[in-house]
């Protein structure tokens, strides 16, 4: 493996931040500005969103599912089984709906973003559509940007859904829990701070999931190995990223409304 | 080659200042990774003029092309495209000049998930101000003049290497661009495409008198260039009669170490005396 030098290494992290922020900047811009990929815009809410709700829907159920498999025993303990449908409730809206929905669709779209503007990168077509008068930002990364951020807070209202019903099963079938005693529980324990928090969070994981994976495709260097170590990037840093600014979007959520 | 009619339009809507080079290059260096590629060349580009560039593997051809259209900037000099100064232009500005040139990609570069129609189109449809029945009575002028109309709603993938680059020619003309650049455009072809891919830059430049860059490594096809006209009435290439020179000025521009050494017409570079220049046309 070729060392690199400090001095090379934090100029090269300095320029990428710059250029990712960049191009985010410019995403942004490209949703003002003329002309408008409507029908962009609605392929890519159909190819993030439809297409990744089967694995939404899988992860949502089973994650509520063995939620409150594994917290029932400790509750049942204590002798406060009534409060399982509270813990999945809030555990799913507040927390694990959000960051799983966004890394399962981070692993599927950031991955398929980053090698399909790789591809087109070191097969020069973004440089064809550049030199054929079209910016690339505008025309391929804000309807990914626009349809991800959109597509992503529904799949996430689906899976936190999903989630409670998955938990509902577990509770009534395994542990003989009354139903109407779990939604009670579950519904009456979440208040406005959980909604918001847990619907602000997938709008920042829309987005950090579609420039992510636009930033490393449209990086991409060196042929067909370039793009699949740009697909890897992707996947990881978008992952990693959504995991830190869950930390930190927790945390300022958290100061604004006060500790529940 | 059999040819269908050339298409008798020519809504040219020509940049001012008509009589000005259409690209102007002035002491340009650009280096990549700490090697110097092009170390102060300049040369220009008269209009109505189609100049073919030469030079060996490396030799910064393809780079000189890409930096006429802003898509590299320079690391010194400047850039004149129609007229305006480009390397110290944003990106977002460069689009609409652009849109006054066209190109032909060495590796064709069509967009791979539309099909020949959506690429050949591409341009028109990003205008956003041409009905659909325009768009594709322009689509169809363009896939005629390059003999490519069956294959209007094939995909990339399912053309030969030869019929992607004359796809892209469609694509460079739609617009009725005011500077043409081909990079390479017979490069990887077998010799018989090689021939027709030449003989529609022939026809292209004979018929709407477009200037042009060709970047190429093969000395043949320049001197094909030169050496030939297009004859409108019998829709193919001809040989010029001895001693007669086309309508359209041709001339060479050699690059050797990052360097210009030689910018002229046919007879400047027959009969120069450079010898790296006599063994490159031997």
């Amino acid at each position: 493996m070729e060392l690199t030098s400090p001095t090379e290494f934090a100029r090269e992290t300095v320029q990428s931040v710059q250029e990712y922020s960049s191009l985010a900047a410019r995403a942004i811009a490209g949703l003002f500005r003329r002309p408008r990929y409507f029908a962009d815009i609605v392929y890519q809410a159909d190819l993030i969103g439809f297409g990744s709700l089967p694995i939404v829907v899988l992860t949502g159920l089973f994650t509520g599912a063995v939620l409150a498999l594994n917290s029932a025993h400790t509750l049942q303990r204590f002798g406060s089984l009534s409060l399982i449908g509270q813990l999945v409730s809030v555990g799913m809206v507040t927390e694990l709906g959000p960051v799983l929905t966004g890394l399962m669709v981070a692993g599927r779209n950031s991955s398929g973003m980053a090698s399909e503007l790789g591809s087109m990168v070191v097969t020069e077509q973004i440089d064809a559509m550049r030199a054929l008068g079209t910016d690339p930002l505008k025309k391929l990364v804000t309807p990914r940007v626009v349809s991800t951020v959109f597509m992503l807070f529904f799949l996430t209202i689906i899976s936190d859904l999903l989630g409670l019903i998955g938990g509902a099963i577990v509770s009534t079938v395994i542990f003989g829990m009354d139903l109407h005693q779990f939604w009670s529980s579950a519904w009456q324990s979440l208040v406005f701070q959980d909604v918001f928090t847990g619907l602000t969070k997938p709008l920042l994981f829309g987005f950090i999931i579609a420039t992510v994976g636009c930033y490393y495709g449209l990086s991409a260097r060196g042929g067909t190995q370039g793009v699949g170590r740009a697909t890897t990037q992707a996947v990881v840093a978008s992952s990693v990223f959504i995991l830190l600014v869950d930390f930190f979007a927790t945390k300022f959520l958290m100061a604004i409304f006060g500790y529940r | 080659m059999s040819s269908p009619p050339i298409p008798v339009e020519e809504p040219i809507s020509r940049t001012e200042g008509s009589q000005s080079p259409v690209i102007v290059f002035e002491d340009v260096s650009i280096a990549f990774q700490g090697k110097q590629v092009l170390d102060g060349i300049s040369f220009r580009l008269p209009r109505g003029e189609t100049k073919a560039i030469f030079g060996v593997a490396g030799s910064g051809k393809s780079t000189i092309l890409k930096m006429a259209i802003g898509l590299l900037k320079p690391d010194a000099g400047q850039i004149h495209l129609l007229g305006e100064e480009i390397t110290q232009k944003p990106e977002e500005e460069l689009f609409e000049l652009r849109s006054k040139v066209g190109i032909v990609f060495q590796e064709s570069a069509l967009f791979d998930s539309l099909t020949v129609r959506e690429n050949v189109a591409f341009r028109l449809m990003e205008k956003h101000d041409l009905s659909e029945e325009d768009i594709e009575a322009r689509v169809r002028e363009a896939l005629s003049f390059v003999e490519l109309e069956d294959t209007i709603d094939l995909y990339p993938s399912e053309l030969s290497g030869g019929m992607r680059r004359r796809v892209a020619i469609a694509r460079a003309i739609i617009t009725h661009p005011e500077v043409l650049l081909y990079d390479s455009p017979t490069g990887g072809l077998d010799p018989i495409t090689s021939t027709t891919i030449i003989e529609l830059i022939i026809k292209q430049r004979d018929v709407y008198k477009t200037s042009a860059l060709l970047v190429t490594h093969r000395l043949q096809d320049a001197f094909i260039m030169a050496t030939h006209y297009f004859d409108r009435k019998a829709n193919q290439m001809r040989p010029l009669p001895p001693g007669e020179h086309g309508e359209v000025p041709m001339s060479f521009l050699i690059l050797r170490d990052g360097k210009v050494i030689l910018d002229g017409d046919a007879a400047e570079l027959a009969h120069s005396k450079d010898e790296y220049i006599r063994e490159f046309i031997s």
